[in-house]
């Protein structure tokens, strides 16, 4: 009954913003991600470096006071920081919700994870066939941020309010973890930046206008290719290459 | 310590050198030393200490003691703990104890506060807050193992005894030293307190029968530069949650000083891991990539 109604809201979510923004898909094509899920990616994107840099200031001033003065000083940031955090909070888990169900880890995530090293290296020049809408790599980021929210949220709350509510070793304590939780976040971070602008070039566009190439979606995600096409993404592949080679050596 | 050190007499004239005296340094840490056995409970004290610090008064609650508020506050830095204690034999002992900073040699809250500026231990052994670099982050509260600083909600900065550096610093007692009528507190350099509070101790012991009678200088946090004469030192807890082994937590020490500046760069190490991977692996490219020039000529 729970996920029924999940449904239902996300379903209403994704309509609702149909009518705010429109999505253009080209010949040659795919819809990947609806104005819905772009509006929510950078409503958390805005608020993940808002907080994170107000955080920075806090964690490490002798390296990082600099970033005090774009939020009105060290007490401003202070002040802001856990709104910050609660709206990152906020619009993730909405998105969490958005994108419950794509990210289950499957089988296949698992064999895809054992051959991290050769998709990394480019040595598999495209993903894995059963690798679906969302790789591994994605789901791993994805749970990752859930449980490092999870962390945020209840330290937050603990640091927010103070040694005075709930003593100072729970107030110590909570600030390692939610300093362990905000590493893991800031490294992959760099990772996600990387893969979706000049790692994987055609990525950025999915979160943009929401599109993708034919192309793209065969390389990186060819059961999702499969999924919405019907055709094999190895043979799409290999006919596009016939196509360039005859083009290119009449 | 400059100017007194250029005071001094090098040469005199009539006499051999070096002249008597020269050279000779006071010890530059102080003490305030708080004798609970002699204390009246008569509060002057915490007025001096708010008049001098100009701490504005609010209401206080009453809780069926003596104690003018239930604990410290962000403008009361200074409050006798009136603490009714049973012995074995049935007898009551009434218990004051002046509570406020202790000056710890190891300030729990300095290591604690991440503001820049914001706490400062200085060289006499004061430790003092600097509530222009406040950022109002509360880990001073957290570090604090005698439960000392106070939030300020409206300034949003936190608040605490100075042993009034301001008079120290001009060669003057502290407000509450100057207040004392019995005699109870004692201000000089942390060598004298502790020998005048190991005397006291002994006196108590010799000759008034408090056998476990004792200085509180907790060596956990390097000792204290406010330090007690107890009448009995095995059980400082007596005294209004007096810890008897005050400890900063692990993660204000290690994870500050160590892992957090390590683990830091190592996540920076992440942003030169991946710009690496760009340079040596290059991108991945949607598929079919265009054929490579030999093969396009080829």
């Amino acid at each position: 009954m729970a996920s029924g109604a999940v449904e239902r809201f996300d379903g209403k979510a994704r309509e609702t913003f149909e009518h705010v923004g429109k999505t253009t898909v080209y010949r040659g094509e795919l819809l990947r991600h609806p104005v819905y899920t772009r509006v929510l990616h950078w409503s958390v994107a805005l608020f993940f470096f808002l907080a994170l840099f107000t955080g920075f200031g806090i964690y490490l001033p002798w390296l990082f006071r600099w970033f005090t003065p774009f939020f009105g000083g060290g007490q401003l940031s202070r002040i802001l920081h856990p709104y910050f955090g609660t709206g990152f909070v906020f619009f993730f888990a909405l998105q969490a919700l958005n994108w419950f169900e794509p990210m289950i880890w499957t089988a296949a995530d698992s064999r895809w994870m054992r051959k991290i090293k050769e998709i990394a290296s480019g040595e598999e020049k495209m993903d894995p066939p059963d690798t679906g809408f969302f790789n591994a790599g994605q789901k791993l980021q994805f749970w990752e941020i859930v449980g490092g929210s999870v962390v945020f949220i209840i330290t937050g709350i603990i640091l927010w309010a103070g040694a005075r509510t709930f003593g100072r070793i729970t107030v110590a304590i909570s600030y390692v973890l939610h300093d362990i939780s905000a590493l893991i976040m800031l490294g992959g971070i760099f990772i996600h930046i990387y893969l979706s602008t000049i790692g994987e070039p055609g990525t950025f566009q999915a979160m943009i206008r929401g599109a993708v190439s034919d192309a793209w979606a065969w390389t990186f995600h060819p059961a999702w290719y499969k999924q919405v096409t019907g055709r094999d993404p190895q043979q799409a592949c290999d006919e596009a290459r016939r196509q360039m080679n005859s083009g290119r050596n009449p | 310590m400059a100017d007194r050190k250029a005071l001094q007499a090098e040469m005199i004239s009539g006499q051999t050198p070096p002249s008597p005296g020269h050279g000779m340094q006071r010890d530059l840490e102080v003490c305030k030393l708080v004798d609970t056995t002699t204390c009246i409970g008569c509060k002057a004290c915490e007025v001096a200490c708010a008049e001098w610090n100009d701490l504005p008064f609010s209401l206080t609650t009453f809780d069926n003691t003596y104690q003018t508020m239930p604990e410290t506050r962000w403008n009361f830095w200074n409050l006798i703990k009136f603490n009714e204690h049973q012995n074995p034999d049935g007898t009551i002992q009434w218990l004051m104890r002046k509570d406020q900073c202790m000056h710890c040699a190891d300030p729990g809250c300095l290591a604690a506060c991440p503001a820049d500026g914001a706490i400062v231990k200085y060289a006499n052994g004061i430790v003092d807050f600097n509530q222009e670099n406040c950022i109002g982050c509360e880990f001073c509260v957290s570090g604090c193992p005698f439960n000392i600083p106070r939030f300020n909600p409206a300034t949003k900065r936190v608040y605490k005894c100075t042993l009034c550096s301001d008079r120290v610093g001009e060669g003057l007692e502290p407000a509450c030293i100057k207040a004392c009528p019995t005699g109870c507190l004692k201000f000089g350099t942390k060598d004298d307190m502790k020998f005048i509070a190991e005397e006291r101790a002994k006196q108590l012991r010799n000759n008034f029968g408090w056998q476990n009678a004792g200085v509180y200088d907790p060596q956990s946090v390097g000792g204290t530069h406010v330090i007690y004469v107890l009448h009995d030192a095995t059980d400082p807890e007596r005294y209004g949650n007096l810890p008897s082994n005050p400890q900063i937590p692990w993660s204000y020490t290690v994870w500050k000083w160590l892992f957090k500046p390590v683990l830091g760069t190592f996540a920076l190490f992440g942003l030169l891991g991946v710009l690496l991977h760009h340079v040596t692996h290059g991108p991945r490219l949607p598929q079919p990539e265009p054929p490579k020039k030999e093969e396009a000529n080829g």
